[in-house]
């Protein structure tokens, strides 16, 4: 079973900083990591190859730094990385991420599955994986928390929904989303670190993917950010008086009032 | 303080303190109050290539020595010293046989180590024998194809969990510690079977059990060496083996270290941090002096050791000595400055404080060690005069 996991670069924390005049993120003085939900993507893949065989294919497209957690996809199980960078993929929005990725899938050509994680932490739009399916014409299963069966080209999964579970057959080559729940992602193994140190990680361009420079990064993006703003916090608070019983009463009726019970 | 570690060894460091920050520090507590074997901590280190540190390139491992052994027992040891040793004495019930095993021996039981899929351990002790090795009363006596053991080792760590025991038993009990020999044990052998487990003071979630042999055979290819070699392959081991035990004490007083840091940063006495008192930065820079003094010693030991040298016996005690000496104080102000949280349980200090107290005993009580560092001592000035 051939799978391609995508990856992305986040911030490793939830406390970036805006700067107010570009409305982009400061990176600077941030550690850059996996993005967390893509690690159960990678664990998932590498599972799925331990299983069935096959080979797991890491891709993300970034920045030169992205190669670093390409690398570390190696340490943690992947047999080979592509990093997608070129200027031009610069300020893409999903869309022309999901179709600069697609590009890249076609590239490879023979593949059986593409997992990613239900959404990035610091884009969080959770659109690249199912952008994906459609682009590739594939099946696309979301928020997948459980792989059942992987059999004759099928594979059954689990997929979490609001009130519960949902099961799933798909016909094979599919894209999954997956939620956290679907493993407990393993640290890297000494051997993965020293392979992973001599990789060579092949860098995909425009040219090399043969594709329209007007598809891809800004140019490529319906989408574009007009304003990112802090929401003001509001806090209104309201303490009832008396004894306890008519604060209960003055509590029900509020709530009443409000339509909330 | 600067080190000089190789790429390798640092990678080694952090990856054994990332599984100790992110696996053992979660469970920690339950583990030392439950008193139970770390199974599923062992298989993270296992599938992190962790057992494969100490093991020969040859045989699956990573080829590293002594000191790439103590930099793992050390961080481990600085989340905790329990799972630190059930670690640690893989490297001991192994040792023996990596470097005095045959070809075949090695074949068979080193790539299951390296992997992690078997666990070791190493038994000497007995009731009658603790740090008079030579008192031990098992006995290995020979016959057609191999020897039939019969006896009890006493405070067998790892006993019950590991499925590789190398055991010191006499082939020839007239000669007394000279006819000790070194035996390879597998677990589920005919008449070898497990006593009581200990209720320890520390280092709770290791286990601690005896080991009863009743008639039990052995094939002759499980002689480690020749017979009669026991003793000496004994204190040998030990001599190698003993700067990992100042690693342990190296790692458990940093990891209390950091918590009394951390304590007396944020409480308030007084109208400010116990950290801005100077009687409480007295014992904090001190303790930080200690530690750091030990690892040194640690480190140049196993350095030592790797370098191949013939006699290291007087340099891994100092280590050994210096360093667990250290963690017991350091524990023990660490519970002092930090007050009546220090002694909860809630709290990880006394833990610290009760998994220290056990680095001072095994591998060679400190007295006794102090007095193996005087022979040297006298040796080297007699051969001088």
């Amino acid at each position: 079973m051939n799978v391609v996991v995508c990856l992305k670069q986040v911030p490793g924390t939830t406390k970036v900083k805006i700067n107010p005049e570009t409305n982009t993120l400061i990176r600077q003085g941030i550690e850059n990591i996996i993005n967390p939900f893509d690690t159960y993507a990678l664990e998932e893949g590498v599972r799925l190859k331990e299983r069935f065989g096959g080979r797991v294919t890491a891709i993300s497209m970034g920045p030169p730094q992205a190669e670093a957690v390409l690398r570390e996809a190696i340490s943690l199980g992947a047999d080979e990385a592509i990093l997608l960078s070129d200027k031009t993929f610069a300020g893409a929005d999903t869309w022309a991420t999901a179709y600069t990725l697609a590009s890249a899938v076609n590239k490879l050509g023979q593949y059986d599955l593409i997992i990613c994680g239900r959404q990035t932490l610091d884009g969080d739009t959770g659109q690249v994986g199912p952008e994906l399916a459609e682009m590739l014409n594939v099946p696309l299963v979301a928020y997948v928390s459980r792989v059942e069966e992987v059999a004759d080209g099928q594979m059954r999964v689990q997929r979490l929904v609001e009130d519960g579970h949902e099961v799933i057959g798909t016909p094979l080559p599919a894209v999954l989303s997956v939620v956290k729940e679907i493993n407990v992602p393993r640290l890297p193994s000494l051997r993965g670190i020293a392979k992973s140190k001599s990789a060579v990680i092949p860098v995909w361009t425009v040219q090399n993917l043969g594709v329209d420079q007007s598809m891809v990064g800004l140019a490529g993006s319906f989408t574009k950010v007009i304003k990112i703003f802090f929401p003001q916090r509001i806090c209104q608070g309201e303490i009832f008086q008396g004894e306890l019983e008519n604060q209960v009463e003055c509590l029900v009726g509020k709530l009443r009032d409000a339509g909330l019970v | 303080m600067e080190y000089f570690l190789t790429e390798e060894q640092k990678t080694i460091k952090s990856l054994a303190r990332r599984i100790a920050e992110e696996r053992i520090l979660p469970v920690r507590a339950e583990l030392d109050e439950k008193e139970e074997f770390p199974w599923a901590i062992i298989k993270d280190l296992a599938d992190a290539d962790i057992f494969r540190v100490f093991v020969p390139e040859e045989y699956e491992g990573l080829g590293g020595g002594c000191l790439e052994l103590c930099l793992v027992v050390e961080e481990l040891s600085r989340i905790c010293g329990a799972v630190a040793t059930c670690y640690a004495v893989n490297a001991l019930g192994c040792f023996t046989l990596i470097d005095y095993g045959t070809e075949e021996q090695k074949r068979k039981y080193l790539p299951d180590i390296a992997s992690g899929k078997k666990l070791t351990a190493f038994a000497v002790t007995e009731p009658t024998a603790g740090s008079d090795v030579s008192a031990i009363k098992t006995t290995a006596e020979k016959v057609e194809g191999g020897y039939v053991l019969n006896g009890t080792k006493q405070f067998i760590t790892n006993g019950g969990e590991a499925e590789i025991y190398t055991v010191i038993a006499l082939t020839d009990k007239a000669r007394g510690a000279r006819g000790a020999s070194a035996i390879l044990v597998e677990k589920d052998t005919p008449g070898f079977s497990f006593g009581k487990k200990e209720k320890k003071m520390g280092i709770r979630a290791s286990v601690t059990r005896e080991l009863i042999f009743r008639n039990c055979f052995v094939p002759e290819e499980n002689l480690i060496a020749k017979p009669g070699m026991g003793f000496l392959l004994t204190m040998k081991l030990f001599d190698h083996s003993r700067p990992g035990i100042g690693s342990q004490a190296v790692g458990i007083a940093q990891g209390a270290l950091e918590v009394a840091v951390d304590y007396t940063r944020q409480r308030i006495q007084f109208g400010q941090p116990l950290i801005s008192l100077p009687v409480v930065q007295d014992i904090l820079g001190e303790m930080g002096t200690q530690i750091e003094a030990a690892r040194a010693l640690v480190y140049a030991a196993a350095r030592m050791v790797d370098s191949g040298a013939k006699n290291v016996t007087e340099e891994s005690a100092m280590a050994k000595v210096f360093a667990s000496d250290m963690a017991m104080k350091v524990t023990t102000d660490a519970v002092q400055i930090c007050g009546g949280i220090g002694y909860m349980r809630d709290f990880p200090l006394e833990k610290m404080m009760r998994d220290a107290k056990i680095t001072q005993i095994y591998e060679g009580s400190n007295q006794v060690l102090r007095n193996a560092i005087a022979i040297e001592l006298r040796k080297r000035r007699a051969r001088t005069e």
